[in-house]
């Protein structure tokens, strides 16, 4: 600070940094990328630890015997299932009641704001069950969740099947001190968030659904099983929730430690883990890993059904068994007494889990990186746009009126409003007009439009303007959501650096397109399933792509996911606004 | 260690020896203590089989002694009644007083309505004479010296979790004062029951745990249970039905339900042997009456039930509105115990039916976020056609703030004005919140009332060792006069079942329900106290550097100024100047 109050260094240093601004800028970024990649390998990550106490050193010996019993049970809910041709409500009801359980049922209805192509359904109508199984001597004040959600057709029976199997073995145990409520929900997300909002009685989306008649208290960890066939080779773990909300990281923790225990393979966004971190192969193993996180992340979407859970302040994962046909196999009764061995644990909890991480990315099981390891990533991108801001308040002779920027403010962020309302508005005028199906025409008529903006004001105000903005708006949503600040500080950053009204235009227009959010998401999308292992064709890519922009609206619209709110409302204005500087004249 | 045994051996044969005698000499007794005050002491189990399969067993243990506490010359000799509550009692000029431990709680739907409620941890109450002047005081030296009796922590009962409720909490015994001036009210729902807490309260009984019903009172069966709760009753009584001389009634009452699935291992079929893990071989010696009542009502077809071994005693009590048949055991005739010298009851039935409870209640937080909340408290009347009124008394701490103006009470979609409401604001880290009202619940209707709420930030050392857990709010208490099926019976001095006299019964109509909620958790805005070494030192740097320099920089313009020049300087500057070149 001694070297800002003396005028004469600080002339000096200003002049360093404006004369060398963009070596500077181009060395931030580089580094930038290059922290980010480092963290994925080994040597500069934490290795995970269990930090609550109460979960770390009590010994629990599992004993669920009746692995084969539930799978029996899966094929009779199958049969039902088939029966009732959805949720077999009766029958859930009857087998929960018998096995001891209190057991109440939720109706729910939602009407999407347009038809939900890749799962087929518009008018939602349903039915959640759920059982509680009061702990004995205890005040119903808290309580955990197992779920599992009822799919049309064959899969998923055996996680119900292993949910009920579960339910008779814990009610003849006496040792739980919380209450465990047991959880079928219908229509997956749809039903869990009609459940969830009945159980707190909240009310965020608009969706109508019956009372709750039982509760348990307040909820302190949730569970969400899938599991679609008899044996498994893996469990994996899905962390990633509604705006790309991550439960405690000890959450994780416990799952690994009695997968180790146990000796399940266990696997993470559906990679498993590998020992050679030192060769290629193996820090790209890792990269793939934490990018895959990071992309699912990014997304603001609920990766499994727990993702809703964690608005409520409350931990909750997803596991899914795998069958990919190796030679190591997992029975159910194995499964099960990893559920019971979490579920005890997680019963011994004094307090909630929150000993641990909230902020962290993973690039193996074992290993985490925290937030305090990334952020310095963001950090270097983010200085960037501070670096170019002073440079341009240096380079404006006299102080400009704010208000001369007010319009092209004004107007882009009216158009980034029309993005957000216009689609649904306008989707059934545009099936009607057009031979377009519905997910196509919401999309068309969400990208259809770039408004090119012509405003004759300073182009420094407007872009010292909108570089902070920017600054302002990613380091925002990094400190929410650091994957998506990120990645969109990765394209926006080098536009917002670069664009002056004095690049060859049509060269720069071209690299503003194809750095604009709409293209980052197509390429995220390709990206994505390049990480996956299942490539694409560009047909099926822009199809995807198509689908993933109205599962984001619908996402906002049925959860309240925030990203498209973001993208339309926020960051499209803002990269309207770069537009207008470079189409300056 | 042999000669341990065979001293203990003699203990048990001069105890035994003693027991009879005193069996044989309790009339002589009793003629001798005319003078001084009749004392007597009854005990009593009832067992009711429960609709989903789990058994609920009730003791009541009660004891009435004529005699004056508040007289100037202290009572001194002791006989049945025990000294430390007597002590109690007369120090502290208590009128009516009335203590329950309860862990676990009371599942009012799959259990039908308990014979003595009580919310789950602690809850005390207590009516003072109206001579004592320094209620509060009084007060604060009570729960300290009953947290010593019971070994529980009711010293953190304070003036933040006491209230004097106006309406809800009248006195159960004889006596027309009713001002609430000299009642307080206190729940501690975080308490923990356990051993500790039985074997005081087992102390206080005439026969200890040696003798009578209180044998089967052994913890690891007790606390193997879906529910356990125990409480100490204290109050005046009429001694007939002239009521011309009071006399102290002290009931110990204990309620258990054992769990079908985790004790019974499905089956419906429980003895004594199965639930206390003991059997039955005599009465407590000093009691007048011991008896054991089966609840056999639900189950009129012999085939469906089956009590062995059978008996040819039936009783018939009104309790709680409904008439109930009762197969009964009297344990002071030796009959009972057959040539096995032994009594080990067996049930066993197939499946019943429950009369719904025409009242219940349930209430949960709602809402998200660490901001505000929404208190939701449900009150159903399952009564086909008859509405009848409730008192709800809610007790909120005051870090729940309570946007009082946000209070609804709706039933059936419609707005249900309260006829009666008592609020009593909370003051900051001194009282809490007091909310009463009677609202009358219409026929077949679920009424809601609704509350919102602020959570506030606390102290740093106002936070509890694990704040992560969440703070409790106690339980509502609802009570009411709910309509009878069956005439009640309101003469309270005729000999009946203890577990049907608890309540005093003024209408044949009617009969009276207490109700409680489960108690809540609330999560409050938390710091991370996990790292509070490096949270000082972080925010005390940034504040300190960080902050001052840059406000520093901010509101300072800076300028280079030139020290004044020395004189040789200011000559030559003259010369220079008159030279025309420029100063230096």
């Amino acid at each position: 600070m001694g070297l800002l109050s003396d005028p004469n260094r600080r002339r000096a240093l200003i002049s360093l940094l404006t004369r060398l601004n963009s070596p500077i800028c181009v060395v931030c970024y580089m580094a930038g990328v290059a922290w980010f990649m480092g963290l994925a390998f080994e040597p500069f990550t934490l290795r995970t630890y269990m930090s609550e106490n109460a979960m770390g050193s009590t010994m629990v010996e599992e004993r669920f015997p009746a692995g084969e019993r539930a799978l029996t049970t899966g094929r009779e809910f199958s049969a039902h299932k088939k029966k009732a041709g959805g949720m077999p409500v009766d029958w859930l009801v009857k087998t929960m009641q018998a096995r001891g359980l209190e057991v109440f049922t939720q109706r729910f209805s939602r009407k999407l704001p347009f038809p939900d192509e890749n799962k087929e359904r518009y008018m939602v109508k349903g039915t959640n069950v759920y059982g509680i199984l009061r702990a004995p001597r205890a005040p119903r004040t808290e309580a955990l969740v197992l779920s599992a959600p009822c799919t049309p057709g064959d899969s998923n029976n055996q996680a119900v099947g292993l949910l009920l199997g579960l339910a008779q073995y814990f009610r003849n145990q006496i040792y739980w001190a919380k209450d465990i409520i047991f959880l079928v929900n219908e229509h997956d997300l749809i039903g869990m968030q009609a459940w969830l909002e009945g159980y707190h009685h909240t009310n965020t989306t608009g969706m109508d659904w019956s009372p709750l008649q039982g509760r348990g208290g307040s909820i302190q960890a949730a569970l969400s099983l899938e599991l679609s066939s008899d044996v498994i080779t893996s469990m994996d773990l899905v962390l990633e929730g509604l705006n790309g909300q991550l439960p405690n990281l000890d959450l994780a923790n416990l799952f690994y430690a009695f997968c180790q225990k146990i000796g399940v393979l266990c696997t993470i966004q559906g990679k498993l883990q590998r020992n050679d971190w030192d060769s290629v192969s193996g820090y790209s193993h890792s990269v793939q890993t934490m990018m895959l996180m990071v992309m699912k992340q990014a997304s603001g979407r609920p990766w499994g059904d727990h993702g809703l859970f964690l608005r409520y302040h409350i931990e909750a994962a997803s596991i899914k068994g795998i069958n990919s046909f190796r030679q190591y196999k997992t029975d159910v009764t194995t499964i099960g007494r990893l559920l019971e061995g979490m579920y005890r644990k997680l019963n011994n909890l004094l307090e909630r889990l929150h000993q641990s991480y909230f902020f962290y990315l993973m690039p193996s099981l074992s290993h985490f990186v925290s937030i305090g390891y990334y952020m310095p990533a963001f950090g270097l991108l983010a200085v960037i746009l501070l670096l170019r801001a002073l440079d341009l308040w240096v380079q404006l002779v006299s102080s400009p009126g704010v208000l001369s920027v007010l319009t092209p403010l004004v107007i882009s962020h009216l158009t980034g409003v029309a993005l957000y309302t216009l689609p649904i508005q306008f989707q059934e005028m545009a099936v009607e007009q057009f031979p377009v199906s519905e997910t196509e025409a919401v999309v068309l008529t969400a990208i259809g439009y770039n408004v090119f903006l012509f405003i004759y004001i300073g182009w420094r105000v407007l872009k010292l303007v909108a570089v902070l903005y920017l600054a302002v708006l990613l380091g925002c949503t990094a400190l929410i959501n650091f994957s998506l600040g990120f990645i969109l500080a990765l394209t926006l950053v080098p536009v917002a650096a670069f664009v002056t009204p004095h690049v060859p235009k049509v060269l720069s227009a071209f690299i503003l397109v194809i750095l604009s959010p709409a293209c980052t998401l197509l390429f995220s999308v390709f990206f994505f399933q390049e990480l996956q292992e299942l490539p694409v064709s560009f047909q099926e890519g822009w199809l995807l792509y198509l689908s993933v922009i109205s599962q984001g609206i619908l996402d906002h619209f049925l959860y309240g996911s925030l990203v498209y709110p973001l993208i339309a409302l926020l960051v499209y204005p803002c990269w309207l606004l770069f537009w207008n500087i470079l189409f300056w004249k | 260690m042999a000669e341990q045994k065979f001293s203990l051996s003699v203990c048990v044969c001069v105890c035994v020896c003693v027991c009879v005698c005193m069996c044989v000499c309790v009339w002589a007794v009793r003629a001798m203590m005319c003078g001084c005050g009749r004392d007597d002491f009854q005990e009593e189990l009832v067992i009711r089989p429960l609709h989903s399969g789990d058994i609920y067993a009730s003791f009541q243990f009660r004891t009435v002694w004529e005699t004056d506490f508040m007289r100037g010359n202290k009572v001194s000799h002791y006989r049945l009644f025990p000294k430390s509550l007597g002590q109690v009692i007369s120090k502290f000029s208590v009128r009516e007083l009335h203590i329950s431990f309860t862990q676990g709680y009371w599942r009012t739907m799959q259990w039908g309505q308990p014979f003595q409620p009580s919310p789950p941890g602690a809850e005390l109450w207590v009516w003072f004479q109206d001579s004592v002047t320094d209620v509060d005081g009084t007060w604060k030296e009570l729960t300290n010296v009953l947290s010593g009796i019971f070994c529980a922590s009711l010293n953190f009962i304070d003036s933040t979790n006491t209230v004097q409720p106006s309406a809800s909490f009248k006195p159960l015994g004889i006596g027309n004062e009713t001002d609430h001036r000299f009642l307080r009210y206190a729940t501690l729902p975080r308490e923990i029951v356990c051993t500790e807490n039985l074997t005081p309260w087992k102390k206080l009984l005439p026969c200890g745990s040696k003798a009578g019903l209180a044998v089967l009172l052994k913890s690891e069966k007790l606390f193997h249970s879906s529910f356990h709760s125990q409480a100490v009753h204290i109050r005046p009584v009429c001694q007939d039905w002239q009521c011309k001389t009071t006399s102290w009634e002290l009931r110990q009452t204990l309620n258990v339900v054992f769990d079908l699935h985790n004790s019974a291992q499905g089956k419906r079929e429980w003895s004594l042997f199965k639930m206390f893990s003991r059997t039955l071989t005599e009465a407590c010696p000093l009691a007048s009456s011991s008896k054991i009542y089966i609840d056999i009502t639900d189950n009129p077809q012999g085939e469906q039930f089956e009590v062995s071994p059978a008996t040819p005693l039936l009783s018939q009590a009104v309790v709680l509105g409904d008439r109930r048949t009762f197969s009964v055991y009297d344990l002071t005739q030796q009959i009972t115990f057959g040539t096995v010298r032994s009594l080990n009851l067996l049930i066993r039935w197939k499946s019943s039916d429950m009369l719904r409870p025409l009242l219940h209640a349930e209430r949960y937080v709602a809402g998200y976020g660490l901001q505000t909340g929404e208190i939701h408290t449900l009150m159903y009347n399952n009564h086909p056609y008859r509405s009848f009124p409730v008192l709800l008394l809610d007790s909120v701490p005051w870090y729940l703030r309570l946007y009082i103006h946000t209070l609804t009470v709706t039933s059936k979609g419609k707005d249900n004005k309260p006829s009666y409401i008592h609020y009593q604001p909370s003051k900051d880290r001194l009282r809490p919140h007091l909310l009463e009202m009677l609202v009358q619940l219409p026929p077949n209707s679920v009424t809601e009332v609704t509350v919102q709420f602020e959570r506030a930030l606390l102290k740093w050392t106002e936070y509890t060792p694990d704040p992560n857990h969440g703070f409790y709010v106690g339980s509502s208490v609802i009570s009411s006069l709910v309509p009878s099926i069956v005439a009640m019976d309101t003469n309270s001095t005729r000999e009946r079942p203890l577990f049907s006299s608890f309540f005093p019964c003024k209408e044949e109509s009617s009969y009276f329900v207490r109700v409680y909620t489960e108690p809540l958790l609330v999560n409050l805005p938390t710091p991370d106290f996990s790292m509070p070494y490096n949270v000082i030192c972080l925010t005390c740097t940034v504040v300190a550097v960080g902050y001052g320099s840059l406000y520093n920089l901010l509101t300072r313009s800076f300028q280079i100024e030139e020290p004044s020049p020395g004189l040789a300087k200011r000559i030559a500057n003259i010369i220079r100047k008159m030279r025309g070149v420029p100063p230096l």
